[in-house]
């Protein structure tokens, strides 16, 4: 019987399993909110949320800068530092391409963000199925994350390019009025 | 070894199956924000909202961004 073990298998051994929740874990943090299975988001949460609450433990030594920190404390620190560091990498690149100090963004930022908060720093909201193989998924995210924000496409540039074609094509006396005429023309047609 | 005796006649046979063998239809409640028809306690499908926040990304045409 499996009483009293909590936990999921994910039907993998403890070091791919460890290695999994390492590298979700990792992207958590450099990306503050990521899309997983369901499973996935509610294991991370127990694994991510535990590494903070490592780091807290220290209270404001967590933060303070190096140079301000007693001796004692600064061991205190290093000791915490070292605790997260064996669990996730050092570095990720978030997306706009920037390094990030993933150990460091835990001790100094995240401890800081959660200064009052007695755990439970992550949510979890479901997507619903995902298309392929049904996978129910959901997004993590640290609960003070940037708001969503949509990705916004920059005006089509298929459509003015068809309309110099054929202008294009027409005398080339004629091109410079041939591109103000359909430029006027394109929103006309948009709305019927 | 105890056999049945007589073969289950068709409506004892659907009758069994009438209650815990149903297939109960997909539960759809409408979108807060876009009333689309979304599956319970998930992120509307075509809006991407939930609980009146945006939690979804999508991508929009500059021209249609509201
Ligand atoms: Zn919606």
């Amino acid at each position: 019987m499996r009483h009293k073990k909590a936990g999921r298998q994910f039907g993998r051994d403890t070091s791919s399993r460890r290695a999994m929740l390492r590298n979700l874990a990792a992207n958590l943090i450099t990306h503050e909110r990521i899309e997983t299975t369901d499973a996935k988001a509610k294991e991370l949460r127990r694994v991510a949320e535990r590494l903070i609450s490592k780091a807290k433990r220290l209270g404001k030594v967590a933060y303070t800068p190096q140079g301000e920190l007693s001796a004692g404390d600064k061991a205190k620190r290093l000791h915490a530092e070292r605790l997260v560091a064996a669990f996730i990498p050092r570095f990720g690149v978030d997306s706009s391409g920037d390094k990030v100090d993933i150990v460091d963004k835990v001790m100094t930022n995240l401890t800081k963000r959660f200064e009052s908060r007695p755990g439970g720093y992550t949510r979890i909201i479901k997507l619903g199925p995902r298309r392929g193989d049904g996978a129910p998924l959901a997004m993590i995210e640290f609960v003070d994350a940037p708001a969503v924000v949509d990705k916004v496409r920059a005006a089509p540039p298929a459509e003015p390019a068809a309309e110099a074609a054929p202008a294009a094509e027409a005398s080339a006396a004629e091109a410079p009025a041939a591109e103000t005429a359909p430029a006027a023309d394109a929103p006309a047609e948009e709305q019927k | 070894m105890a056999v049945p005796k007589r073969k289950t006649t068709p409506n004892k046979r659907n009758m069994r199956r009438a209650n815990h063998d149903k297939v109960t239809p997909v539960q759809l409640v409408p979108c807060d924000h876009c009333s689309a028809p979304t599956l319970p306690h998930r992120a509307c499908s075509s809006c991407g909202h939930y609980k009146g926040r945006k939690v979804v990304s999508q991508k929009v045409d500059a021209a249609s961004e509201s």
